[in-house]
């Protein structure tokens, strides 16, 4: 367990050196300069410049240097705004986004795991094609409409919801429900299939012929055993509700880092572009790490050793 | 006892020929692939999908033909149109014909899902392939290259290389982005299958009784390997649609004139705050149904592949 553990780490690890390394390639191969845009320039500002973000040096010096302060958790100046570096960004916008991020995290599974459930034990019946339409609704519509309709409706039309903005809880609903329509719809689909498949097994008919009750049945036979397939794609949720949180902070003009990574794009600000994916990049491989060893710590008959094959 | 036996000549003649009339097969044999596609018929909710697959295609063909207006005419003196017997789905904040524009944007979304997902499956179909038949180190090494690579989240890393492509971004680029890392989940699937495969008992027989590799593949792993494939692309497409129309709001897609719908939907939004709301209703419901009619299909084809 303990070899499996520290094996994942260490690709893990490996991992976030590749993404590191090709983020930086594709950022520095980019054609043309940061500061050629400037126009009438002088020459002594320009050297300045190239000087003082190191890019009169080589690019493998660049590299190196890069590594380094990233070894500090120094993620770089950026490029359009003198006084505020990278890092600061991520200090201000990143507790906004993970606000953000659980929020939508916990009403996918709870609302998700609900409508699973809710769907297999009524099969075939009014809430089943119920939760499934609206599963199906969620796995369609993609989250950016769904957002700006919830504004149309629940926000311009019946001002229930502010608008946009970060300020008061009531500001978070709506940015919630957009990310989290469609981790939902998965879950409860995924739900749905598992929870029929473990009420067909043989251990809930005999659950059942001791006489235990429905709930107790349901709740710790058929569920505890029926929930360990959502865990396996929760990794995959966050990755989706991550990128989600782009789209969403930039429409409801929430002050987060998916907002400052769209206006790095805009600007094409490579510093903040750089420093952003990899900083996503590691707080998804390192979530992604975690839910795997937790996989196998929730389900011992995962075999460690067969994962390699 | 000896006289109640009726023993005449014919019951020693030699049996007749004919055991190969019992062994005859009455009926016709149903093909797989038959038997997929009756499974996959009485199966309404995915018969609707491929019903909306096929006429999206088939509008996406001919739908900015049908009203004579192009996708980037413009007429200052019919912005913001509601629908109307001229225009039929209204028009936009420039005067372009919604109606022509939401096919033409039909055909580069669907474009560009078909072809992210032909790539994904040439790719993943070589290096899946390639890993599982050479086996050992190979194997180990590329499937750990793949790993590494699908860590990286899939439109973190599209928005990157797109970002590279800078101003000379369009349909080829974007496809080239969704595809550098969307191979791996092919690639990894085609493994897994073959790798099965190759110990299957049939296909041990095969060796034995002398087959050549390029019979066994042509034979026994390619029509197996089929079906876990075709659910895959089924569902790469809309994922690909997806992405195109994230990067599209994101501005980093289709450049101005042509429209897909995600540059559609992502005009709209400028509109709905003089309350032009409609405008997003066209790419929002079309983009909404060929997710749909994808991902029903796709899920349709997998339960008629693997029946239990």
């Amino acid at each position: 367990m303990l070899r499996y553990t520290l094996k994942r780490f260490f690709w893990a690890l490996v991992t976030i050196w590749a993404i590191i390394t090709l983020t930086f390639i594709i950022m520095h191969s980019i054609p043309g300069n940061p500061f050629a845009r400037e126009g009438t320039m002088p020459e002594a500002v320009y050297n300045n410049l190239q000087q003082h973000y190191n890019l009169d040096k080589p690019k493998i010096v660049q590299y190196g240097l890069y590594l380094e302060s990233l070894l500090h958790l120094d993620f770089g100046p950026s490029m359009k705004s003198q006084s505020i570096t990278v890092n600061d960004y991520i200090k201000n916008g990143f507790p906004v986004s993970l606000h953000l991020g659980l929020q939508a995290m916990v009403i996918a599974i709870c609302f998700g795991l609900i409508f699973g459930v809710i769907a297999s034990l009524n099969k075939n019946r009014w809430p089943d094609y119920l939760s499934m339409i609206l599963a199906i609704i969620g796995i369609s519509v993609p989250s950016f409409i769904l957002a700006t309709f919830l504004i149309n409706y629940l926000a311009v039309k019946w001002p229930i919801f502010p608008v946009a903005t970060w300020t008061s809880w009531s500001h978070t609903v709506l940015p919630s429900i957009s990310l989290a329509a469609m981790p939902m719809a998965y879950i409860a689909r995924l739900m749905r299939s598992s929870m029929i498949e473990v009420l067909s097994q043989d251990y809930i008919l005999t659950a059942q012929a001791k006489g235990l009750g429905r709930s107790v049945v349901i709740i710790k036979h058929a569920i505890r055993n029926a929930i360990l397939p959502v865990v396996t794609v929760l990794g995959i949720l966050i990755a989706n509700i991550v990128t989600g949180s782009f789209i969403i902070e930039n429409i409801f003009g929430i002050p987060g880092m998916g907002e400052m990574f769209v206006r790095g794009i805009e600007n094409r600000d490579y510093p903040v572009i750089l420093g952003s994916t990899v900083f996503y990049s590691v707080i998804l491989i390192l979530l992604i790490f975690i839910v795997d060893v937790a996989y196998t710590w929730i389900d011992p008959r995962i075999k460690v050793t067969g994962e390699s094959k | 006892m000896a006289k109640d036996l009726h023993l005449t000549e014919e019951m020693f003649l030699p049996a007749e020929d004919n055991y190969k009339e019992a062994e005859k097969i009455a009926r016709p044999t149903i093909s797989y692939w038959a038997n997929v596609w009756r499974r996959l018929r009485s199966n309404k909710l995915a018969m609707i999908g491929f019903v909306l697959i096929v006429l999206l295609v088939i509008m996406a063909i001919i739908g900015p033909h049908i009203n004579g207006y192009t996708y980037y005419e413009q007429d200052f003196t019919k912005k913001n149109l509601h629908p109307t017997a001229e225009h039929w789905f209204g028009t936009d904040s420039l005067g372009r014909d919604m109606f022509t524009r939401a096919w033409y944007g039909a055909r580069i979304s669907l474009f560009i899902g078909f072809m992210a997902a032909l790539m994904d499956f040439l790719i993943g179909v070589l290096y899946g392939g390639i890993s599982a038949l050479k086996g050992g180190r190979t194997d180990n090494l590329m499937m750990r290259i793949a790993e590494v690579l699908y860590a990286i989240p899939y439109l973190l890393m599209v928005i990157l290389i797109m970002v590279w492509f800078g101003k000379n971004s369009g349909i080829f680029p974007m496809i080239i982005a969704m595809t550098i890392t969307g191979w791996i989940p092919m690639a990894r699937l085609v493994r897994g299958q073959v790798l099965q495969l190759k110990e299957f008992e049939y296909v041990q027989a095969a060796h034995a009784a002398g087959a050549k590799t390029s019979w066994i593949l042509r034979k026994h792993m390619i029509p197996n390997t089929m079906g876990p494939i075709l659910v895959n692309i089924t569902l790469t497409v809309p994922s690909a649609i997806f992405a195109e129309a994230t990067l599209s709001f994101l501005g980093l897609g289709i450049p101005a004139p042509k429209a897909s719908w995600g540059t559609m939907a992502s005009e709209a939004l400028s509109s709905i705050l003089i309350g032009n709301f409609y405008q997003l209703f066209v790419p929002a419901i079309l983009i909404s149904i060929t997710m749909f009619a994808f991902n029903v299909f796709g899920d349709g084809l997998r339960d008629a592949l693997d029946p239990r």
